[in-house]
Protein backbone atom coordinates (compact mmCIF):
# COMPACT_ATOMS: atom_id res chain seq x y z
CA UNK A 1 0.00 0.00 0.00
CA UNK A 2 1.40 3.15 -0.65
CA UNK A 3 1.82 6.03 1.78
CA UNK A 4 -0.93 8.72 2.83
CA UNK A 5 -0.96 11.65 0.29
CA UNK A 6 -1.01 15.34 1.25
CA UNK A 7 -2.59 18.32 -0.47
CA UNK A 8 0.80 19.90 -1.84
CA UNK A 9 1.72 22.13 1.35
CA UNK A 10 4.57 24.50 2.57
CA UNK A 11 6.47 26.41 1.88
CA UNK A 12 8.20 24.61 -1.04
CA UNK A 13 4.68 25.15 -3.07
CA UNK A 14 3.78 28.59 -1.57
CA UNK A 15 7.21 29.97 -2.70
CA UNK A 16 7.45 30.41 -6.77
CA UNK A 17 3.75 31.77 -6.53
CA UNK A 18 4.56 34.49 -3.28
CA UNK A 19 8.00 34.89 -5.60
CA UNK A 20 6.25 35.85 -8.52
CA UNK A 21 3.53 38.35 -6.98
CA UNK A 22 6.37 40.09 -4.63
CA UNK A 23 8.01 40.81 -8.14
CA UNK A 24 5.51 42.04 -9.75
CA UNK A 25 4.71 44.54 -7.01
CA UNK A 26 8.26 45.71 -7.27
CA UNK A 27 7.98 46.64 -10.57
CA UNK A 28 4.36 47.98 -10.39
CA UNK A 29 6.02 50.60 -7.42
CA UNK A 30 9.37 50.83 -9.41
CA UNK A 31 7.49 51.91 -12.72
CA UNK A 32 4.87 54.50 -10.80
CA UNK A 33 7.74 55.79 -8.72
CA UNK A 34 10.47 56.47 -12.00
CA UNK A 35 7.48 57.74 -14.44
CA UNK A 36 5.56 59.31 -11.59
CA UNK A 37 2.47 58.84 -12.57
CA UNK A 38 0.09 60.69 -10.72
CA UNK A 39 -2.00 58.76 -7.98
CA UNK A 40 -5.05 59.61 -9.55
CA UNK A 41 -4.32 57.73 -12.57
CA UNK A 42 -2.15 54.46 -10.66
CA UNK A 43 -1.66 54.35 -7.73
CA UNK A 44 1.41 52.18 -6.58
CA UNK A 45 0.83 48.82 -4.37
CA UNK A 46 1.99 50.92 -0.93
CA UNK A 47 -0.32 53.95 -1.81
CA UNK A 48 -3.37 51.11 -2.24
CA UNK A 49 -2.03 49.41 1.20
CA UNK A 50 -2.20 52.49 3.03
CA UNK A 51 -5.11 52.87 1.80
CA UNK A 52 -6.68 49.62 2.75
CA UNK A 53 -5.80 50.61 6.39
CA UNK A 54 -6.99 53.97 6.19
CA UNK A 55 -10.74 52.39 4.97
CA UNK A 56 -10.64 49.48 6.52
CA UNK A 57 -13.46 50.58 8.90
CA UNK A 58 -15.88 51.17 5.86
CA UNK A 59 -14.36 48.61 3.42
CA UNK A 60 -14.35 45.61 5.91
CA UNK A 61 -18.58 45.33 6.47
CA UNK A 62 -18.36 45.69 2.89
CA UNK A 63 -16.86 43.21 2.07
CA UNK A 64 -18.76 41.17 4.64
CA UNK A 65 -21.44 42.06 2.80
CA UNK A 66 -20.70 41.11 -0.93
CA UNK A 67 -19.23 37.60 0.98
CA UNK A 68 -23.17 36.88 2.61
CA UNK A 69 -24.53 37.90 -0.59
CA UNK A 70 -22.44 35.42 -2.46
CA UNK A 71 -22.13 32.61 0.24
CA UNK A 72 -26.14 32.73 -0.03
CA UNK A 73 -26.19 33.15 -3.43
CA UNK A 74 -23.70 30.00 -3.65
CA UNK A 75 -25.93 27.90 -1.48
CA UNK A 76 -28.74 28.57 -3.47
CA UNK A 77 -27.30 27.62 -6.82
CA UNK A 78 -26.06 24.38 -4.81
CA UNK A 79 -29.43 23.26 -3.30
CA UNK A 80 -31.46 23.95 -6.93
CA UNK A 81 -29.10 23.44 -8.99
CA UNK A 82 -28.35 20.04 -7.69
CA UNK A 83 -31.64 19.35 -7.37
CA UNK A 84 -32.59 19.94 -10.44
CA UNK A 85 -29.60 17.90 -11.78
CA UNK A 86 -30.97 14.82 -9.89
CA UNK A 87 -34.33 15.36 -11.62
CA UNK A 88 -32.91 15.81 -14.86
CA UNK A 89 -30.80 12.56 -14.44
CA UNK A 90 -34.04 10.59 -14.16
CA UNK A 91 -34.77 10.39 -17.28
CA UNK A 92 -33.08 11.59 -20.65
CA UNK A 93 -36.77 13.02 -21.96
CA UNK A 94 -36.84 15.31 -19.16
CA UNK A 95 -33.16 16.21 -19.19
CA UNK A 96 -33.73 17.26 -23.06
CA UNK A 97 -36.86 19.06 -22.42
CA UNK A 98 -35.69 21.49 -19.31
CA UNK A 99 -31.84 21.49 -20.25
CA UNK A 100 -32.57 24.13 -22.68
CA UNK A 101 -33.80 26.53 -20.55
CA UNK A 102 -31.36 26.47 -17.92
CA UNK A 103 -28.91 27.13 -21.10
CA UNK A 104 -30.90 29.92 -21.93
CA UNK A 105 -30.36 31.57 -18.73
CA UNK A 106 -27.08 30.53 -18.59
CA UNK A 107 -26.53 32.74 -21.74
CA UNK A 108 -28.30 35.56 -21.00
CA UNK A 109 -25.95 38.11 -19.56
CA UNK A 110 -26.58 39.05 -16.18
CA UNK A 111 -25.99 42.47 -16.47
CA UNK A 112 -28.48 42.47 -18.96
CA UNK A 113 -31.77 40.88 -16.34
CA UNK A 114 -30.33 42.66 -13.62
CA UNK A 115 -31.81 45.98 -13.72
CA UNK A 116 -35.31 43.96 -14.02
CA UNK A 117 -34.80 41.93 -11.34
CA UNK A 118 -33.87 44.91 -9.33
CA UNK A 119 -37.65 46.27 -9.95
CA UNK A 120 -39.28 43.01 -9.56
CA UNK A 121 -37.76 42.32 -6.12
CA UNK A 122 -38.61 45.07 -3.61
CA UNK A 123 -35.75 43.61 -0.81
CA UNK A 124 -32.45 44.87 -3.24
CA UNK A 125 -30.50 42.10 -0.91
CA UNK A 126 -32.72 39.49 -1.84
CA UNK A 127 -32.28 40.78 -5.85
CA UNK A 128 -28.68 40.50 -5.56
CA UNK A 129 -28.65 36.70 -4.17
CA UNK A 130 -30.90 35.98 -7.55
CA UNK A 131 -28.45 37.33 -9.71
CA UNK A 132 -25.49 36.09 -8.46
CA UNK A 133 -27.12 32.58 -7.71
CA UNK A 134 -28.53 33.06 -11.49
CA UNK A 135 -24.93 33.16 -12.39
CA UNK A 136 -23.87 30.34 -10.22
CA UNK A 137 -26.87 28.04 -10.99
CA UNK A 138 -25.60 26.46 -14.60
CA UNK A 139 -22.06 25.11 -13.45
CA UNK A 140 -23.93 23.05 -11.12
CA UNK A 141 -26.63 21.85 -12.88
CA UNK A 142 -24.81 20.93 -15.81
CA UNK A 143 -22.01 19.19 -13.93
CA UNK A 144 -23.80 17.31 -12.10
CA UNK A 145 -25.90 16.27 -14.51
CA UNK A 146 -23.13 15.05 -16.44
CA UNK A 147 -21.61 13.39 -13.28
CA UNK A 148 -25.26 11.37 -12.46
CA UNK A 149 -24.96 10.38 -16.17
CA UNK A 150 -21.37 9.15 -16.00
CA UNK A 151 -21.37 6.25 -13.55
CA UNK A 152 -19.71 3.34 -14.69
CA UNK A 153 -22.35 1.24 -17.27
CA UNK A 154 -21.24 -2.53 -15.81
CA UNK A 155 -21.55 -1.13 -12.53
CA UNK A 156 -24.76 -0.06 -13.46
CA UNK A 157 -25.82 -3.35 -14.78
CA UNK A 158 -24.14 -5.19 -11.41
CA UNK A 159 -27.02 -3.17 -9.64
CA UNK A 160 -29.53 -4.67 -11.83
CA UNK A 161 -28.52 -8.01 -11.55
CA UNK A 162 -29.23 -7.24 -7.99
CA UNK A 163 -32.33 -6.03 -8.35
CA UNK A 164 -31.47 -2.44 -6.82
CA UNK A 165 -33.86 0.13 -6.28
CA UNK A 166 -33.62 3.30 -7.64
CA UNK A 167 -32.56 4.63 -4.49
CA UNK A 168 -30.27 2.32 -3.88
CA UNK A 169 -28.43 2.79 -7.87
CA UNK A 170 -28.74 6.27 -7.08
CA UNK A 171 -27.15 6.00 -3.72
CA UNK A 172 -24.37 3.28 -3.97
CA UNK A 173 -23.04 4.13 -7.68
CA UNK A 174 -24.82 7.71 -9.16
CA UNK A 175 -24.25 9.74 -6.63
CA UNK A 176 -20.29 9.22 -5.42
CA UNK A 177 -19.65 9.07 -9.08
CA UNK A 178 -21.15 12.32 -9.61
CA UNK A 179 -19.05 14.24 -6.58
CA UNK A 180 -16.38 14.89 -8.83
CA UNK A 181 -18.06 16.52 -11.35
CA UNK A 182 -20.38 18.06 -9.32
CA UNK A 183 -17.11 19.79 -7.07
CA UNK A 184 -15.50 20.47 -10.25
CA UNK A 185 -19.23 23.05 -10.92
CA UNK A 186 -19.01 24.19 -7.32
CA UNK A 187 -15.33 26.12 -7.55
CA UNK A 188 -16.41 27.61 -11.12
CA UNK A 189 -19.79 28.82 -9.55
CA UNK A 190 -17.96 29.82 -6.33
CA UNK A 191 -16.30 32.04 -8.51
CA UNK A 192 -19.44 33.14 -10.72
CA UNK A 193 -21.50 33.99 -7.69
CA UNK A 194 -18.63 36.38 -6.64
CA UNK A 195 -18.99 38.10 -10.32
CA UNK A 196 -22.62 38.10 -9.86
CA UNK A 197 -22.88 39.43 -6.62
CA UNK A 198 -20.55 42.29 -7.82
CA UNK A 199 -22.13 43.09 -11.01
CA UNK A 200 -25.56 43.32 -9.43
CA UNK A 201 -24.45 45.73 -7.01
CA UNK A 202 -23.26 47.78 -10.06
CA UNK A 203 -26.36 47.36 -11.77
CA UNK A 204 -27.87 48.44 -8.49
CA UNK A 205 -25.61 51.28 -7.76
CA UNK A 206 -26.55 53.99 -4.69
CA UNK A 207 -30.36 52.59 -5.71
CA UNK A 208 -29.04 49.32 -3.67
CA UNK A 209 -28.17 49.18 0.09
CA UNK A 210 -25.08 50.66 -0.81
CA UNK A 211 -22.99 48.79 1.57
CA UNK A 212 -21.56 45.69 -0.42
CA UNK A 213 -17.39 46.74 -1.91
CA UNK A 214 -18.83 47.13 -5.73
CA UNK A 215 -20.77 50.36 -4.07
CA UNK A 216 -17.19 50.96 -2.56
CA UNK A 217 -15.72 51.04 -5.46
CA UNK A 218 -18.62 53.22 -7.41
CA UNK A 219 -18.44 55.55 -4.54
CA UNK A 220 -14.07 56.08 -4.84
CA UNK A 221 -14.25 56.40 -8.53
CA UNK A 222 -17.26 59.09 -8.36
CA UNK A 223 -14.50 61.08 -5.85
CA UNK A 224 -12.36 60.07 -7.66
CA UNK A 225 -10.43 58.35 -4.88
CA UNK A 226 -8.15 55.78 -6.87
CA UNK A 227 -6.22 54.30 -4.21
CA UNK A 228 -9.30 53.53 -2.32
CA UNK A 229 -10.82 51.89 -5.32
CA UNK A 230 -7.83 49.64 -5.56
CA UNK A 231 -7.78 49.20 -1.92
CA UNK A 232 -11.83 47.92 -2.48
CA UNK A 233 -10.93 45.87 -5.82
CA UNK A 234 -7.89 44.04 -3.68
CA UNK A 235 -10.27 43.32 -1.24
CA UNK A 236 -12.87 42.06 -4.18
CA UNK A 237 -9.66 39.98 -5.52
CA UNK A 238 -8.94 38.15 -1.84
CA UNK A 239 -11.72 37.19 -1.83
CA UNK A 240 -12.26 35.52 -4.47
CA UNK A 241 -8.71 34.03 -4.01
CA UNK A 242 -10.02 32.52 -1.08
CA UNK A 243 -13.18 31.06 -1.90
CA UNK A 244 -11.40 29.28 -4.27
CA UNK A 245 -8.82 27.81 -2.31
CA UNK A 246 -11.36 26.70 0.36
CA UNK A 247 -13.37 25.44 -2.23
CA UNK A 248 -10.34 22.97 -3.32
CA UNK A 249 -9.56 21.97 -0.23
CA UNK A 250 -13.30 20.91 0.22
CA UNK A 251 -12.73 19.23 -3.01
CA UNK A 252 -9.59 17.78 -1.86
CA UNK A 253 -10.73 16.41 1.52
CA UNK A 254 -13.45 14.48 -0.01
CA UNK A 255 -11.67 13.33 -3.35
CA UNK A 256 -8.35 12.56 -1.87
CA UNK A 257 -8.71 8.89 -1.07
CA UNK A 258 -10.11 7.54 -4.36
CA UNK A 259 -9.69 10.40 -7.57
CA UNK A 260 -7.03 10.44 -9.55
CA UNK A 261 -7.87 14.47 -9.79
CA UNK A 262 -6.56 14.41 -6.41
CA UNK A 263 -3.69 11.86 -6.22
CA UNK A 264 -0.31 12.86 -6.52
CA UNK A 265 1.06 10.85 -9.05
CA UNK A 266 4.61 8.55 -7.63
CA UNK A 267 7.78 7.83 -9.57
CA UNK B 1 -15.66 -31.55 -7.02
CA UNK B 2 -18.83 -32.30 -7.47
CA UNK B 3 -19.80 -34.96 -9.59
CA UNK B 4 -20.27 -34.63 -13.51
CA UNK B 5 -23.66 -33.58 -14.07
CA UNK B 6 -25.32 -36.23 -16.74
CA UNK B 7 -26.92 -34.76 -20.01
CA UNK B 8 -30.52 -35.70 -18.83
CA UNK B 9 -30.28 -33.53 -15.19
CA UNK B 10 -32.62 -30.84 -15.32
CA UNK B 11 -30.70 -27.58 -16.34
CA UNK B 12 -30.56 -24.35 -14.36
CA UNK B 13 -30.43 -22.46 -17.78
CA UNK B 14 -32.16 -23.72 -20.95
CA UNK B 15 -31.59 -21.02 -24.01
CA UNK B 16 -33.73 -22.07 -27.10
CA UNK B 17 -33.41 -20.26 -30.64
CA UNK B 18 -32.14 -17.42 -29.11
CA UNK B 19 -31.67 -14.45 -31.41
CA UNK B 20 -30.48 -11.03 -30.27
CA UNK B 21 -29.97 -8.11 -32.69
CA UNK B 22 -29.03 -5.00 -31.26
CA UNK B 23 -30.89 -1.20 -32.01
CA UNK B 24 -27.72 -1.03 -35.12
CA UNK B 25 -29.24 -3.28 -36.75
CA UNK B 26 -26.47 -6.40 -36.11
CA UNK B 27 -27.44 -9.75 -35.41
CA UNK B 28 -25.36 -11.38 -32.68
CA UNK B 29 -26.48 -14.81 -31.97
CA UNK B 30 -29.22 -16.36 -34.32
CA UNK B 31 -30.79 -20.17 -33.14
CA UNK B 32 -28.56 -20.65 -29.90
CA UNK B 33 -29.81 -23.71 -28.04
CA UNK B 34 -27.80 -24.12 -24.75
CA UNK B 35 -28.36 -25.98 -21.16
CA UNK B 36 -26.23 -24.97 -18.13
CA UNK B 37 -26.16 -28.04 -16.31
CA UNK B 38 -26.14 -27.62 -12.18
CA UNK B 39 -22.47 -27.92 -11.40
CA UNK B 40 -21.06 -27.91 -14.11
CA UNK B 41 -18.17 -25.34 -14.95
CA UNK B 42 -19.17 -24.59 -19.05
CA UNK B 43 -17.31 -22.90 -21.16
CA UNK B 44 -18.29 -20.80 -23.70
CA UNK B 45 -15.67 -20.58 -26.68
CA UNK B 46 -15.70 -18.95 -29.51
CA UNK B 47 -14.28 -16.24 -31.76
CA UNK B 48 -14.22 -12.90 -30.88
CA UNK B 49 -17.53 -11.01 -31.98
CA UNK B 50 -19.26 -13.99 -31.83
CA UNK B 51 -22.05 -12.52 -29.54
CA UNK B 52 -20.41 -15.18 -26.28
CA UNK B 53 -20.82 -11.70 -23.95
CA UNK B 54 -24.24 -11.65 -24.94
CA UNK B 55 -25.27 -15.06 -24.25
CA UNK B 56 -23.83 -14.27 -20.66
CA UNK B 57 -26.02 -10.95 -20.71
CA UNK B 58 -29.15 -13.12 -21.62
CA UNK B 59 -28.54 -15.49 -19.19
CA UNK B 60 -28.11 -13.34 -16.28
CA UNK B 61 -31.08 -10.96 -17.24
CA UNK B 62 -29.24 -7.95 -18.12
CA UNK B 63 -30.35 -8.11 -21.82
CA UNK B 64 -33.48 -9.47 -23.41
CA UNK B 65 -33.37 -11.71 -26.65
CA UNK B 66 -35.20 -10.57 -29.74
CA UNK B 67 -36.78 -14.23 -30.33
CA UNK B 68 -36.62 -17.61 -28.37
CA UNK B 69 -36.58 -18.07 -25.04
CA UNK B 70 -34.66 -18.01 -21.61
CA UNK B 71 -35.45 -20.01 -18.63
CA UNK B 72 -34.19 -19.88 -15.48
CA UNK B 73 -34.27 -22.55 -12.94
CA UNK B 74 -31.95 -21.54 -10.19
CA UNK B 75 -33.11 -24.34 -7.22
CA UNK B 76 -34.20 -21.95 -3.79
CA UNK B 77 -34.68 -19.10 -6.07
CA UNK B 78 -35.02 -15.91 -4.30
CA UNK B 79 -34.90 -13.57 -7.19
CA UNK B 80 -31.96 -11.76 -6.03
CA UNK B 81 -28.54 -12.63 -5.33
CA UNK B 82 -28.55 -16.00 -7.45
CA UNK B 83 -26.28 -15.31 -9.78
CA UNK B 84 -22.98 -13.86 -9.55
CA UNK B 85 -20.94 -11.85 -12.30
CA UNK B 86 -17.93 -11.14 -13.12
CA UNK B 87 -17.14 -8.36 -15.90
CA UNK B 88 -14.08 -8.33 -18.14
CA UNK B 89 -12.72 -5.30 -16.30
CA UNK B 90 -12.81 -5.11 -12.16
CA UNK B 91 -15.72 -3.03 -12.42
CA UNK B 92 -15.06 -1.84 -9.05
CA UNK B 93 -16.21 1.39 -7.04
CA UNK B 94 -13.08 3.42 -6.76
CA UNK B 95 -14.50 5.57 -3.99
CA UNK B 96 -15.25 2.45 -1.65
CA UNK B 97 -12.46 0.31 -0.02
CA UNK B 98 -11.79 -3.34 -0.58
CA UNK B 99 -14.49 -4.25 1.57
CA UNK B 100 -17.38 -1.89 0.78
CA UNK B 101 -16.94 -3.54 -2.86
CA UNK B 102 -16.97 -6.58 -1.51
CA UNK B 103 -19.95 -5.92 0.58
CA UNK B 104 -21.87 -3.87 -2.20
CA UNK B 105 -24.35 -6.97 -2.99
CA UNK B 106 -24.89 -7.79 0.80
CA UNK B 107 -25.34 -4.02 1.72
CA UNK B 108 -28.24 -4.07 -1.67
CA UNK B 109 -30.11 -7.28 -0.45
CA UNK B 110 -30.37 -5.55 2.76
CA UNK B 111 -28.09 -7.98 4.76
CA UNK B 112 -28.01 -7.19 8.54
CA UNK B 113 -24.53 -5.27 9.17
CA UNK B 114 -22.79 -7.43 11.26
CA UNK B 115 -23.58 -10.19 9.11
CA UNK B 116 -21.86 -8.14 6.28
CA UNK B 117 -18.71 -7.61 8.20
CA UNK B 118 -18.11 -11.54 9.00
CA UNK B 119 -18.91 -12.36 5.59
CA UNK B 120 -16.89 -9.70 3.54
CA UNK B 121 -13.83 -10.56 5.86
CA UNK B 122 -13.96 -13.91 4.92
CA UNK B 123 -14.61 -13.76 1.43
CA UNK B 124 -11.65 -11.55 1.62
CA UNK B 125 -9.47 -13.85 2.96
CA UNK B 126 -10.96 -16.63 0.62
CA UNK B 127 -9.48 -14.36 -2.26
CA UNK B 128 -6.19 -14.09 -0.47
CA UNK B 129 -6.52 -10.36 0.48
CA UNK B 130 -6.01 -10.21 3.83
CA UNK B 131 -4.68 -6.59 4.97
CA UNK B 132 -6.26 -5.00 2.12
CA UNK B 133 -9.67 -4.36 2.93
CA UNK B 134 -9.27 -0.42 3.85
CA UNK B 135 -7.64 -0.07 0.38
CA UNK B 136 -8.82 1.60 -2.42
CA UNK B 137 -8.74 0.11 -5.38
CA UNK B 138 -6.42 2.30 -7.39
CA UNK B 139 -3.92 1.03 -4.79
CA UNK B 140 -4.10 -2.49 -5.62
CA UNK B 141 -2.62 -4.07 -8.83
CA UNK B 142 -4.53 -5.42 -12.16
CA UNK B 143 -4.79 -8.96 -10.38
CA UNK B 144 -5.66 -7.92 -6.74
CA UNK B 145 -8.56 -5.78 -8.11
CA UNK B 146 -9.94 -8.92 -10.11
CA UNK B 147 -9.87 -10.60 -7.03
CA UNK B 148 -12.06 -8.01 -5.04
CA UNK B 149 -14.52 -8.08 -7.99
CA UNK B 150 -14.36 -12.23 -7.77
CA UNK B 151 -14.87 -12.01 -3.90
CA UNK B 152 -17.93 -9.16 -4.68
CA UNK B 153 -19.28 -11.98 -7.31
CA UNK B 154 -19.21 -14.51 -4.09
CA UNK B 155 -21.04 -12.31 -1.81
CA UNK B 156 -24.04 -12.80 -2.13
CA UNK B 157 -23.51 -16.84 -2.33
CA UNK B 158 -24.58 -17.49 -5.97
CA UNK B 159 -25.80 -20.51 -7.58
CA UNK B 160 -24.71 -19.59 -10.99
CA UNK B 161 -21.51 -17.36 -11.72
CA UNK B 162 -20.82 -15.82 -14.67
CA UNK B 163 -17.64 -15.13 -16.11
CA UNK B 164 -16.88 -12.64 -18.68
CA UNK B 165 -13.16 -13.33 -19.94
CA UNK B 166 -12.36 -12.42 -16.32
CA UNK B 167 -8.77 -12.55 -16.54
CA UNK B 168 -7.82 -11.17 -20.76
CA UNK B 169 -6.31 -8.32 -19.43
CA UNK B 170 -3.92 -9.70 -16.95
CA UNK B 171 -0.35 -11.09 -17.25
CA UNK B 172 -0.12 -14.66 -17.95
CA UNK B 173 1.25 -15.62 -14.38
CA UNK B 174 -1.58 -13.52 -12.33
CA UNK B 175 -4.25 -15.70 -15.17
CA UNK B 176 -2.93 -18.58 -13.99
CA UNK B 177 -2.65 -18.23 -10.44
CA UNK B 178 -6.04 -16.91 -10.79
CA UNK B 179 -7.29 -19.55 -12.69
CA UNK B 180 -5.71 -22.03 -9.50
CA UNK B 181 -8.01 -19.92 -7.14
CA UNK B 182 -11.47 -19.71 -9.10
CA UNK B 183 -11.30 -23.95 -9.96
CA UNK B 184 -10.46 -24.23 -5.93
CA UNK B 185 -13.47 -22.03 -5.33
CA UNK B 186 -15.73 -24.07 -7.54
CA UNK B 187 -14.47 -27.25 -5.95
CA UNK B 188 -14.93 -26.52 -2.85
CA UNK B 189 -18.21 -24.58 -2.90
CA UNK B 190 -20.38 -26.42 -5.34
CA UNK B 191 -21.81 -23.34 -7.69
CA UNK B 192 -22.14 -23.37 -11.37
CA UNK B 193 -20.16 -21.62 -13.67
CA UNK B 194 -20.12 -20.52 -17.10
CA UNK B 195 -17.40 -19.27 -18.41
CA UNK B 196 -16.36 -17.48 -21.46
CA UNK B 197 -13.17 -17.47 -23.11
CA UNK B 198 -11.04 -17.10 -26.27
CA UNK B 199 -8.60 -19.18 -24.96
CA UNK B 200 -8.83 -22.91 -25.93
CA UNK B 201 -6.20 -23.85 -23.47
CA UNK B 202 -8.17 -22.00 -20.91
CA UNK B 203 -11.15 -23.77 -21.51
CA UNK B 204 -9.81 -27.23 -21.59
CA UNK B 205 -7.53 -26.60 -18.06
CA UNK B 206 -10.64 -25.35 -16.52
CA UNK B 207 -14.17 -26.67 -17.68
CA UNK B 208 -16.07 -30.27 -17.43
CA UNK B 209 -17.59 -28.76 -20.64
CA UNK B 210 -17.22 -26.66 -23.75
CA UNK B 211 -19.45 -25.14 -25.82
CA UNK B 212 -18.02 -24.21 -29.00
CA UNK B 213 -19.75 -20.88 -30.86
CA UNK B 214 -19.62 -19.95 -34.80
CA UNK B 215 -18.33 -16.40 -35.92
CA UNK B 216 -21.24 -13.78 -36.08
CA UNK B 217 -24.07 -14.75 -35.89
CA UNK B 218 -23.01 -16.62 -33.32
CA UNK B 219 -24.84 -20.56 -32.34
CA UNK B 220 -23.55 -23.89 -30.50
CA UNK B 221 -21.80 -26.00 -33.73
CA UNK B 222 -19.76 -28.27 -31.14
CA UNK B 223 -19.57 -29.66 -27.51
CA UNK B 224 -16.81 -31.48 -25.88
CA UNK B 225 -16.82 -33.08 -22.94
CA UNK B 226 -13.76 -32.69 -20.91
CA UNK B 227 -12.54 -35.56 -18.87
CA UNK B 228 -9.82 -34.74 -16.05
CA UNK B 229 -8.90 -35.61 -12.56
CA UNK B 230 -11.04 -34.42 -9.56
CA UNK B 231 -7.89 -32.09 -8.92
CA UNK B 232 -6.64 -30.54 -11.85
CA UNK B 233 -3.39 -29.17 -11.43
CA UNK B 234 0.34 -29.42 -12.90
CA UNK B 235 -0.34 -32.79 -14.01
CA UNK B 236 -3.32 -32.20 -15.91
CA UNK B 237 -2.16 -29.34 -17.76
CA UNK B 238 0.78 -31.16 -18.87
CA UNK B 239 -0.75 -34.37 -19.46
CA UNK B 240 -1.70 -36.60 -22.94
CA UNK B 241 -5.36 -36.34 -22.04
CA UNK B 242 -5.03 -33.04 -21.38
CA UNK B 243 -3.00 -31.97 -24.71
CA UNK B 244 -5.17 -34.11 -26.48
CA UNK B 245 -8.60 -32.30 -25.87
CA UNK B 246 -7.15 -28.99 -26.80
CA UNK B 247 -6.59 -30.57 -30.25
CA UNK B 248 -10.04 -31.85 -30.40
CA UNK B 249 -11.34 -28.81 -29.17
CA UNK B 250 -8.89 -26.35 -31.51
CA UNK B 251 -9.83 -28.90 -34.63
CA UNK B 252 -13.62 -28.09 -33.82
CA UNK B 253 -12.92 -24.15 -33.22
CA UNK B 254 -11.24 -23.84 -36.91
CA UNK B 255 -13.87 -25.51 -38.39
CA UNK B 256 -16.68 -23.15 -36.52
CA UNK B 257 -14.62 -20.14 -37.97
CA UNK B 258 -14.76 -21.21 -41.76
Amino acid sequence: MSPPRRWPSGLAALLPPLAVLVLFLAAWEGLVRWRQIPEYLLPGPLRIAAALIESWPALYPSLLFTLAVTGEALLAAVVLGGGLAVVLAQSRWIERSVFPLAVVLQVTPVVAIAPLLLIWIRDVRLALIVCAGIVAFFPMVANTTLGLNSADHHLLDLMRLYGASRWQVFRWVRLPAALPYFLGGLRISGGLALIGAVVAELVAGSGGTASGLAWRILEAGYNLEIPRMFAALTLLSAAGVLLWAALSGLSWLLLHRWHESAVRREG
Amino acid sequence: MPPLPGPDTEPVIRLRGVEHRFAGGITALAGLDLDVRPGEWLSLLGPSGCGKSTALRLIAGLASPTAGSVERRLPGTHGRGDIGFVFQEPTLMPWATVEGNVALPLQLLGTPRAEIRARAGELIERVGLTGFERARPRELSGGMKMRVSIARALAAAPRLLLLDEPFAALDEITRTRLNDDLLALWQAQGFTVVFVTHSVWESVYLSTRIAILSGRPGRVVGEVMVDAPASRGADFRESAACLHTCREVSGKLAEAMR
